[in-house]
């Protein structure tokens, strides 16, 4: 069946996607263990209302049950609500038809003596007064509601909504025609969860600590849920593994600093206590290990169902792998620590490319996440050259299902990257994704070796150009994707 | 540390070919609890190599795990010994102590419940 899916207008690139995933957790797709992870494509049939563009938040969509599309309301960060479309139009006189002519055995189940129902106006692009969302409850009189009214806790939420036209200044994507819609709620979100979980309240930070929504969209990207290992290779202060243990997952972390994962702050305020503030389950494993020589026993596989991380990149915080500087370039030899300084040596450590970070994260990933098992990472792009062509890594083992772009500055914008493991982890796929990386890395990453990321984001603007100005004014008020 | 950590873990000095399973080296041991979930248990179960369980649970001072690898089947049917292998598994929490390399005797130390497996400089 049909649905009309309404989302909230922010991060328009990662709505589908989330969705999808959440479906697919959900069984929207069909028992999962008996699905062929390589054949299936996982995608929903999806329909823009009439004259809508891809970024209105109107979106239809088509879903097996009911049911499903609770649960994906209800679990889903960036949707507002899903509704049982009883009619839409033009104008009220277009929806009055609509709802007249939509199946009664639909309808008059939800409008019998017994039932409490309300009627919610909303609306997008403009804003409307008590008094017209009032008229525009009284103009539903034609639909025969026997219940009652309850503002409180009704039985059936319906609702009214529309779009204004696009005028220059409201926001609203190009070609969005007034529409108006009326349909049943089946399922809305609970955005409580992000004031909840925000970081300000957050007992223990790290620079990099992932912000609150972004962080349950990456859970949600892993299907993270009760019965199931997530793993953070970059765990720092916790915060992704804080989303994915909200929605029930158990939680494993790694990290190659000490200070972040073991000794935080003080008492009550390190990776644990972040964990307790909120009342979720500690993560049964943390551990301090580099990414780069991972400490797991050999014929150690499948062991994760996700991996979620955002790895160092070099722009906010810098990656780092066991050996000094001097020790990888040959300039001193490897020494031995006196075995009076060993207790509390803290053994050096050199820049961790991104490069070599990616590649050893694919690797890890394809090796110890089931089959089946989703790898959500970030990977940072450079917008500058506009070129709309990017190329991210690849691993043989794996199928690319989303990229989510979300922009951080004029300069670059990091890109969420959710892989599915499609292919059993052998050494000749190990072997061909090292060629492929080797590749990839001499064609299109000279730019991501250590600093010059950092560079591009950070140098002064180029004097030259000096079209600043004209691009300032240039401006569209329309922002699409980047809202 | 729980040992299912432990489990997944081995040395990986530059030249040990044999660095699993780590001996454990008790200081402290603390019981956390863990919500118990069935289908985790049975999907972690075929990846667990068991003598090495088996053996860490005896160190850790937990008797209850049998040295030869039970039957999967057991884990469908019998529900108190998935609660005791749900126990030895996640609750089981070592806080304090270290790890040893079986081959180089190379002390991984735990503290904190947290072991830390980064390498010196002249092993890496």
């Amino acid at each position: 069946m049909w649905y009309l899916c309404v989302f909230y207008h922010r991060l328009l690139d990662y709505r589908i996607p989330e969705f999808e995933s959440l479906a697919d957790l959900f069984g929207a797709f069909g028992d999962k263990r008996s699905s062929d992870f390589n054949t299936q494509d996982k995608v929903l049939q999806w329909r823009l209302p009439k004259h809508h563009h891809p970024d209105s938040p109107f979106h239809f969509v088509h879903l097996p049950y009911e049911d499903v599309a609770r649960k994906i309301a209800n679990r889903s960060i960036l949707v507002k609500g899903i509704y049982e479309l009883w009619g839409e139009g033009n104008d009220f006189e277009e929806l009055e038809e609509a709802v007249k002519s939509y199946p009664d055995e639909r309808k008059l189940p939800y409008l019998e003596y017994e039932s409490t129902f309300k009627i919610t106006v909303d609306s997008f692009g403009k804003v409307l007064s008590l008094q017209e969302q009032n008229e525009r409850i009284q103009g539903l009189s034609y639909i025969p509601f026997k219940g009652r009214v309850n503002l409180k806790n009704p039985d059936h939420n319906f609702w009214l909504m529309e779009t204004d036209e696009n005028e220059t200044n409201n926001g609203l994507p190009p070609v969005v025609k007034r529409r108006i819609f009326f349909g049943r709620e089946i399922g809305v979100a609970d955005r409580k969860l992000i004031p909840m979980y925000q970081l300000k309240t957050r007992n223990y930070l790290g620079p990099t600590a992932m912000d609150a929504e972004m962080a349950f969209l990456m859970a949600n990207q892993a299907q993270a849920a009760p019965g199931k290992l997530v793993y953070d290779p970059f765990v720092g202060t916790g915060s992704i593994l804080v989303s994915a243990a909200h929605f029930g997952a158990m939680t494993m972390g790694a990290d190659i600093d000490i200070r972040v994962v073991r000794d935080g702050r003080g008492p009550d305020c390190n990776v644990w206590s972040n964990f307790k503030q909120y009342g979720l389950p500690m993560p049964i494993g943390l551990l301090r290990a580099d990414n780069n020589l991972p400490p797991w026993r050999p014929g150690l596989k499948e062991v994760f169902d996700g991996i979620i991380c955002d790895p160092p990149y070099g722009v906010r915080a810098g990656g780092r792998k066991s050996g000094g500087r001097k020790l990888l370039k040959g300039i001193v030899s490897p020494y031995t620590v006196p075995d009076d300084k060993r207790a509390d040596h803290i053994p050096s450590t050199a820049a961790y490319t991104l490069v070599e970070c990616v590649h050893d994260l694919l690797d890890l990933a394809a090796r110890m996440l089931i089959m089946g098992g989703r790898l959500v990472f970030f990977y940072p792009v450079l917008r500058e050259d506009g070129s709309v062509e990017t190329h991210f890594p690849e691993h043989p083992c794996f199928k690319l299902v989303a990229t989510s772009e979300q922009m951080l500055s004029s300069r670059y914008s990091r890109v969420l990257l959710t892989m599915v493991k499609t292919s059993l982890y052998t050494e000749e796929l190990a072997l061909a994704a090292r060629i492929k990386h080797l590749e990839f890395r001499e064609n299109h990453l000279k730019w991501l070796e250590n600093g010059n990321l950092h560079s591009s984001v950070f140098s002064p603007a180029d004097a030259e150009s000096g079209d600043s100005k004209v691009s300032k004014e240039s401006k569209l008020k329309y922002r699409g994707k980047y809202v | 540390m729980r040992l299912l950590t432990h489990n997944m873990l081995s040395s990986n000095i530059k030249g040990v070919t044999n660095g699993f399973p780590l001996k454990i080296q008790v200081e402290k041991v603390v019981e956390k609890q863990v919500e118990i979930n069935h289908d985790f248990l049975r999907n972690i179960f075929p990846k667990i190599d068991w003598k090495a369980f088996s053996d860490a649970s005896r160190i850790m001072g937990y008797d209850e795990m049998p040295e030869e690898p039970p039957e999967p089947s057991v884990l469908e049917l019998n529900v108190e010994f998935l609660g005791k292998f749900h126990h030895a598994l996640l609750e089981l929490h070592l806080e304090e102590g270290a790890l040893l390399c079986p081959e180089t005797g190379r002390k991984f130390p735990v503290n904190k419940g947290i072991p830390n497996m980064l390498l010196l400089e002249d092993k890496v």
